[in-house]
């Protein structure tokens, strides 16, 4: 059975004028992968700061793994592993010495170190470099090794900031299947900040949304879709020689359409207002004598959420 | 207390500051020229000072300008013997103070602001360490590494000290009870005072180099003792010494105090 293994209740951190952090109430279940999005600023860090004790909570209550975090913080962070958003190993030591004194510092079983150390390694593809000073390794190595740490004491809660970013395709690739082998398989809660809504979409159960440090949504990727994304794609392909009529039949279509229609291609497309129109705006096409040979609608993506909550500007931004 | 996190941290500050080559050739460097180098230059002071136009007896009248505590010890000496004695053994023991002092500074520097600085603090912060014992840790790993250096100093003077006055003195005069007082006690005070003055520098400096030279005014009351005993106006007797050893530990208790009420994870999350 679902039980929450993170609660939060009306948290709020401030630093000085500016509210990192602003009357935040959220769960998240045990085993689900739970997407944190929003822009640089927005209180995705701290917030992941707060719930590991790292950072204390100017009011509200939170609760992680039945722990609060503030008094609980060594105990909780044995349970938790933190992926920063700057993938900070020690430059100056090999690949495998980092990972050995962290295997010290989370109090893995001696007997274990060994094997677990040289898994991880392999795992990520790091074996050939383990006693190489991490000085030499590029971003995305560092940034492997650093998933690596954060995985060495198999921790029941995981609170990855940007795991993939500076990783190439197939590294990202690999790490999204482990993050969703680590939910589905293993069990583990991971809490996810990312600006890769693609990724997040595919990813995540459920996703909060936040803008200047308030949630600004939460719901599972398809019901914020329902919920946020009022308005359509769709592409339509007419006969060619009917395009420039087809344009103009549409262009005084409202309030079948929004905007004006675009020719992309070949391709007409235009923005709606919801699926429900589409039947009307064949009929219209039709009824001008236009031969219409295809028509499909984009299905809305997180993306669209994103930008219909933030407006265009700010997300571009 | 996790004692096995803690010497985790130590090590790993440890291995960190023997890749550093800035930390590492002062470390080394300035040991090795004073305990290594300048016993020989002092051994040979008597003759040099002859071949320089000069003569013993100016030696002679700058002991004279000196406490009568001081004139008593050297007393039982030739005067060749109490030019040797007078250097290696009384003014350059406020300079032994220098090396656990810039060693603490050097490797604390590097080890709080330079992990800052290197940004991998943050996830040091994120495992299951208090805030004490990620402070004790980093304690540990600037005044082990003092201490050590420091015998290691000692030691060598040891052997320079006695061998380069052989010929002059024919004994082992060194050391004497003055300076077993000094490395045992004074000098992990010293060690504690380069290391909780960069504590407190460290919390507003920039980087390692920030804290280091900011931390670097730390030297200027050895520097004073060093002209004290010069100028005749005091000289390192057993209990001066001692009495300078309590000073030192009380200003470290007093420093180490302070640190640990900054070195607190928000305060230091909020700074990076």
């Amino acid at each position: 059975m679902n039980h929450s293994v993170i609660r939060v209740e009306k948290l709020t951190r401030r630093f000085g004028e500016n509210i990192a952090v602003n009357d935040l109430s959220l769960e998240v279940q045990a085993g689900e992968v739970f997407g944190f999005l929003g822009h640089n600023g927005a209180g995705k860090t701290t917030t992941v700061r707060l719930l590991n004790g790292v950072l204390e909570a100017h009011s509200g209550s939170m609760r992680v793994l039945d722990l609060d975090p503030l008094n609980d913080g060594p105990s909780l962070r044995a349970r938790t592993g933190v992926l920063t958003e700057s993938a900070s190993v020690e430059n100056r030591l090999t690949a495998r010495d980092n990972l050995l004194i962290y295997a010290d510092l989370f109090s893995l079983p001696h007997e274990k170190i060994s094997a677990r150390v040289s898994e991880l390694l392999d795992f990520f593809g790091l074996s050939k470099y383990a006693d190489e000073k991490m000085e030499a390794f590029s971003t995305g190595m560092r940034q492997r090794l650093a998933l690596a740490r954060t995985l060495l004491h198999d921790p029941e809660v995981l609170f990855l900031d940007e795991p993939t970013a500076g990783l190439d395709p197939v590294a990202a690739n690999q790490v999204n299947e482990l993050i969703a082998n680590l939910s589905e398989e293993k069990g583990r809660t991971v809490f996810l900040c990312t600006h890769n809504l693609v990724e997040a979409q595919k990813l995540c159960d459920r996703v909060a949304v936040m803008e200047h440090g308030k949630l600004a949504a939460i719901g599972t990727p398809k019901d914020l879709m329902q919920q946020y994304v009022r308005r359509l794609d769709v592409d339509i392909e007419v006969s060619p020689e009917q395009v420039d009529v087809a344009l103009n039949a549409l262009s005084s279509a409202s309030p079948l359409t929004q905007g004006l229609p675009r020719h992309v291609n070949g391709n007409l497309t235009l923005t709606i207002p919801s699926r429900d129109v589409i039947p009307a705006l064949v009929s219209l096409l039709v009824k001008k004598g236009i031969r219409v040979y295809h028509i499909a609608a984009h299905q809305p993506s997180l993306e669209d959420v994103y930008f219909a909550l933030h407006g265009e500007k700010e997300a571009v931004q | 207390m996790n004692w096995r996190a803690i010497f985790a941290i130590v090590r790993k500050d440890l291995k960190i500051v023997l890749q550093n080559k800035g930390v590492l050739i002062p470390t080394i460097m300035v040991p090795l020229i004073l305990f290594g180098i300048i016993p020989w230059l002092s051994a040979l002071a008597p003759s040099m000072v002859n071949m320089g136009g000069t003569s013993l007896d100016e030696i002679a009248t700058l002991i004279e300008q000196m406490p009568i505590g001081l004139r008593t010890e050297l007393a039982p000496y030739t005067l060749e013997q109490q030019t040797i004695v007078f250097f290696l053994v009384y003014m350059l023991a406020p300079m032994f103070l220098i090396i656990p002092l810039m060693v603490a500074s050097v490797i604390a520097a590097d080890s709080f602001a330079g992990e800052r600085e290197r940004r991998t603090l943050e996830s040091l912060l994120y495992t299951p360490t208090s805030d004490r014992e990620l402070f004790i840790a980093k304690l540990i790993s600037s005044w082990l590494a003092a201490i050590v250096v420091a015998l290691a100093g000692f030691l060598l003077y040891i052997v320079m000290a006695n061998a380069a006055a052989w010929p002059t003195m024919g004994m082992i005069f060194f050391p004497n009870w003055m300076w077993i007082v000094l490395v045992l006690w004074v000098s992990p005070a010293a060690a504690g005072l380069g290391l909780g003055t960069m504590v407190l520098v460290s919390a507003r400096a920039q980087g390692f180099q920030d804290a280091y030279q900011t931390g670097g005014a730390v030297v200027i009351p050895v520097l004073l003792l060093m002209f004290g005993q010069l100028s005749g106006a005091m000289y390192f007797s057993t209990w001066i010494v001692f009495f300078i050893g309590l000073i030192l530990w009380v200003i470290d208790v007093a420093l180490i105090w302070f640190g640990s009420r900054i070195f607190r994870r928000g305060r230091l999350i909020a700074r990076l």
